[in-house]
């Protein structure tokens, strides 16, 4: 009947799992009590749950993003505790088996479950108000995807109590990741996580191709979209060429797990080198996945704090497209410890470092945006120049690892971990704050207050380089990855720094949520009456803030590069309109949400093998999507008269003001 | 100030790196006791010298700019209009172009001259171990001695020693790292690899590729002594009164962890490829054992079950 679930499935006897069993428990109960106390079911339900609205869905994205950070870096503290006590081979305080999925859930965590929302929600809050447009290709797709993603989520924290989760490593290479080396439901519930949230992101980066291409204001070239969107492009046309290959290798896997094939076992034929390279093509593509949005932010960030275009636009774009197009003749640089032969190592090797020409001019083009400017340091230009300094350093080892006669030697030592860090923090967290601090007005209507800000990109910096460069020196040391104890002594002082390292970014969070609490609290302190609080030079900052849900009453006409600062100085901005025409809108559905909540009973029920339930799944699934597809009634008009009374209520106030003051400085100074 | 303070911080990280290397003398890395990894030890030195041609002035101009054009420093000049220029454009293209050429150029040779298959160049006669990852220990195998050892190793110095790895069990990686590259032992497969000692003495050995529970006691000890020592550690192998054959191999890969160095005076003939070949399905060529029952010497899912607990 239940499959393999039984009661023994719930880990009682571990006192820490059935601690945060009880905080979780609790938490969550506090929560929904609270919305039942307020009366927000039916809000929440028909504003959030059921939108389609690509802001609201984005926003939904970062706050799911910020709730797995903190459960990723829960487990990153209990490892780096673990780690600074495990000396000598004492035992430290996690045995092996659960060490082991910790370090798998952090990394899986902090890809799948942080790193990618994060930045997909990034996308789509700002590419479709960059773009003029009044929402994605597809909302109901867009909506689905989200809810694919958050069905991932849930099976992977559900992972936790009922049952465990994969002791594999974040990428399950086989043969352990077989059934025969790893019996339990583990790699079970990493699979299936994986698949429900892979396949949202595929969808969202189909979503996103087609709106970038076709959903452009009227007048707008591919050469005047705003270089966010352009990384935008990028990344969702890697999404498109690369997640299929992670579905295709999980299947694959769970072939082998489920139905007795042997791809990548030890006997009948199988092989592991096979998935290895089959994972590390999406593998390394999902980097640059990862990295080239937050370059975006970068471009964006630095050139409106710089009070300048950005340095080198054409150059920029070409860098953005030559990396997307070369991350995917890198992947074997991830294994040249495997044996190939000196000419295919040369290759990768060579080839990843020629990725480093792109980026290099990019750092260049940064450095020459903000020369001959005048710099504003607002907390998204201070994120910006820590990303810039820290990456360069994250690139360097990046490009020593890719020497094959270095890496023989550096490979899976704590060295590379220091490196991915340096660049994942570094550059894609760093980018990710620069653009929460940035476009965080724009979602809400006011800013986030700088003090508790700057408090939390202190801590982060510092705890940074105290947890990670302890790690290099570790790696020359010859300290592997992964270990749960370790018999060299001399490697303690530097782990204890790294944990110290990991308490100054513990805070660095917890400063970041104060920042979001008092900013909320005091939001009335903050508010962004333009639109445009920094100066912005790109449309999104054209239209009000918080946006309209149509985002703009009349389609702006482009004609160049920044097109909203030439109108700004031109004294053509904001401009009235005698009559507004009817939008056309989509409704909002939960069809997203519930084919979601049948891919999660689908997931849970393929985990524990119960097949029956597995079936009800899928046809819930799948009978969801038909009974949708038939439903005619999937949009409305919004009445001119309707917009018109909105406009009127932003225009008529921010005409006064900016004859008090000026247009192009309007944000600014009134901000 | 805030610049101020970004600066000072970027000081303060750069002096804390330098103390915590200067603290750690002992970077084994940077010690190597053998001719490859000396080799490596001088590539990733010349590598990160020539990057750091471009880094240094990066992070330099990073915090120069930033401080320099601040919005407080009106002094500064300001053009706001300027966003191109097509000498400079071509200069920051052009230096990443020619030190990746560098580099690259130094790649490709140095990938060629420490290929791990390559033989070692050296006059004297290589001699062969074969290392077998297991859950969780590791077998050497002698076959021009006929003897075998677990968690440990003796090889002499000044002689270049060509390993072939294989596991039987999950992936590992073989790695000694004062002797320089690693590579990954993966069951059905042999790897090699071709190291030297220079320096008698005791070297820490280790798997480098996460394996499971017991994956961090995984590791083991290198001698390298000289000719006598050598042949002195072979002969107290040999006094062994242990046996590797198919019987004494299937205990050995029975999960266990923390295994203490042991010996076997004598090993069956082509035990190495046996060990591959279980792995091959209908085109090996001789199993491991003589009845059906001692073939699988692949430990089942109950043992591992119970391994993992």
């Amino acid at each position: 009947m239940f499959g393999k679930l039984s009661l023994s499935a719930i880990p009682f006897h571990e006192p820490i799992i059935m601690g945060t069993l009880l905080m979780v428990c609790l938490g969550g109960a506090a929560l929904l009590g609270w919305v039942t106390y307020q009366r927000k079911w039916g809000y929440l339900w028909s504003e959030w749950f059921t939108t389609v609205d690509h802001k609201r869905i984005g926003i939904m994205y970062v706050i799911l993003a910020l709730v797995m950070l903190l459960r990723g870096f829960a487990d990153a503290i209990m490892m780096r505790a673990q780690q600074a006590v495990a000396a000598s081979d004492a035992a430290g305080y996690l045995p092996p088996h659960h060490y082991d999925q910790i370090f798998t859930a952090h990394g899986v965590i902090m890809i799948f479950f942080v790193a990618m929302p994060f930045v997909v929600g990034l996308m789509n809050l700002v590419v479709p108000l960059q773009i003029g447009a009044r929402d994605v290709a597809y909302p109901f797709l867009n909506s689905l995807s989200y809810w694919l993603t958050a069905s991932g989520v849930v099976l992977v924290m559900m992972s936790m109590f009922v049952g465990d989760f994969a002791a594999t490593g974040w990428l399950a290479y086989p043969p352990l990741s077989e059934l025969k080396f790893s019996p339990t439901v583990g790699v079970d519930y990493y699979i299936w996580a994986l698949q429900l949230s892979g396949l949202g992101t595929t969808l969202s980066g189909i979503n996103f191709i087609v709106t970038i291409l076709r959903m452009r204001t009227p007048g707008m070239k591919l050469m005047q979209m705003p270089v966010f969107t352009w990384t935008a492009l990028v990344t969702n046309i890697l999404i498109v060429a690369a997640f299929p290959l992670l579905t295709v290798a999980l299947a694959l896997l769970a072939a082998d797990r489920y139905l007795d094939m042997h791809f990548f076992t030890n006997e009948l034929g199988g092989n592991a080198m096979l998935y290895v390279n089959l994972i590390w093509i999406w593998g390394h593509p999902e980097v640059y996945i990862l990295i080239l949005p937050c370059f975006g932010v970068f471009s964006e960030v630095v050139a409106t704090f710089s009070g300048k275009p950005l340095f080198g636009y054409k150059s920029m774009v070409y860098a953005t497209a030559g990396i997307g197009l070369a991350s995917f003749i890198v992947w074997l640089h991830h294994f040249f410890t495997m044996g190939s032969g000196a000419d295919v190592n040369a290759f990768f090797g060579i080839s990843t470092m020629i990725i480093s020409i792109p980026t290099g001019v990019k750092l260049f083009n940064w450095l020459f945006t903000m020369y001959r400017g005048r710099i504003r340091f607002n907390l998204p230009m201070l994120w910006t120049v820590a990303f810039m300094v820290t990456f360069t350093i994250g690139g360097m080892t990046g490009v020593l690892l890719a020497v094959p006669g270095a890496d023989f030697v550096l490979h899976n030592s704590l060295f590379l971990i220091a490196h991915f860090h340096n660049v994942i923090i570094g550059g894609v967290l760093f980018g990710l704050f620069a653009a929460v601090n940035y476009w965080f007005p724009k979602a809400f209507g006011f800013k986030l207050e700088e003090r508790w800000g700057k408090a939390s990109f202190w801590c982060w910096v510092v705890g940074f380089y105290l947890a990670f460069m302890p790690l290099y020196v570790l790696g020359l040391m010859g300290m592997t990855r992964r270990m749960n104890h370790y018999a060299n002594p001399a490697w303690q002082p530097y782990l204890i720094v790294a944990a110290v390292g990991a308490v100054f970014i513990a805070a660095g969070i917890g400063f970041m949520l104060l920042q979001f609490v008092v900013s909320i609290r005091n939001r009335a302190a903050n508010p962004d009456l333009t639109g445009d609080p920094w100066g912005g030079r790109t449309l999104e900052w054209a239209t009000s803030s918080p946006a309209p849900f149509y985002n703009f009453a009349v389609l702006p006409k482009v004609e160049e590069l920044d097109q909203f600062w030439a109108d700004k100085e031109h004294k053509r901005a904001y401009p009235r309109h005698e009559r507004y025409a009817d939008i056309h809108m989509p409704r909002n559905t939960g069809a997203g949400l519930i084919m979601s909540a049948f891919g999660t009973v689908l997931g849970f029920a393929m985990v524990w093998h119960i097949w029956w339930l597995a079936i009800a799944g899928l046809v819930g699934m799948v009978g969801t999507f038909i009974v949708r597809a038939f439903d005619t009634n999937v949009d409305y008009y919004v009445p001119g008269a309707e917009v018109e009374k909105i406009e009127r209520a932003r225009l008529v106030p921010l005409h006064k003001l900016i004859e008090n003051v000026g247009p192009a400085s309007a944000g600014e100074k009134v901000a | 100030m805030n610049k101020r303070s970004l600066v000072s911080a970027a000081r303060w990280s750069c002096v804390g790196i330098a103390v915590l290397l200067l603290s750690g003398c002992n970077l084994e890395l940077l010690s190597p006791k053998g001719d490859i990894g000396m080799q490596e030890k001088s590539l990733i030195l010349i590598a990160t010298g020539l990057m750091l041609l471009v880094v240094v002035p990066v992070i330099a101009m990073t915090l120069i700019f930033a401080w320099r054009y601040r919005a407080s420093n009106t002094k500064a000049t300001y053009a706001p209009k300027w966003s191109h220029s097509t000498a400079i454009e071509t200069v920051v293209w052009t230096i990443p172009c020619i030190i990746i050429a560098i580099l690259g150029t130094i790649t490709w040779r140095t990938t060629h001259a420490l290929d791990p298959y390559k033989p070692l160049d050296h006059q004297a006669k290589a001699i062969t171990i074969q290392a077998v990852s297991m859950d969780w220990k590791w077998a050497f195998i002698y076959p021009d001695y006929g003897v075998a050892s677990v968690n440990e190793l003796a090889l002499p110095t000044n002689v270049p020693v060509h390993f072939e790895i294989t596991s039987d069990s999950v992936m590992n990686a073989f790695f000694i790292p004062q002797l320089g590259s690693q590579i990954y032992a993966m069951a059905g497969m042999k790897t090699q690899l071709n190291l030297i000692a220079s320096e008698p003495g005791s070297y820490a050995g280790l798997s480098s590729n996460y394996s499971g529970a017991g994956f961090s006691d995984m590791h083991f000890t290198a001698i390298a002594t000289s000719q006598q020592g050598f042949e002195d550690w072979i002969k107290k192998a040999k006094a062994s009164s242990s046996n590797l054959d198919d019987q004494a191999y299937h205990a050995l890969t029975q999960p266990s962890e923390k295994v203490p160095v042991s010996y076997y005076g004598n090993v069956k003939a082509g035990m190495f490829d046996s060990i591959i070949n279980q792995y091959m399905g209908d085109m090996s060529m001789d199993k491991i054992g003589t009845t059906p029952a001692q073939a699988s010497a692949i430990p089942s899912h109950n043992d591992h079950a119970k391994a993992a607990e």
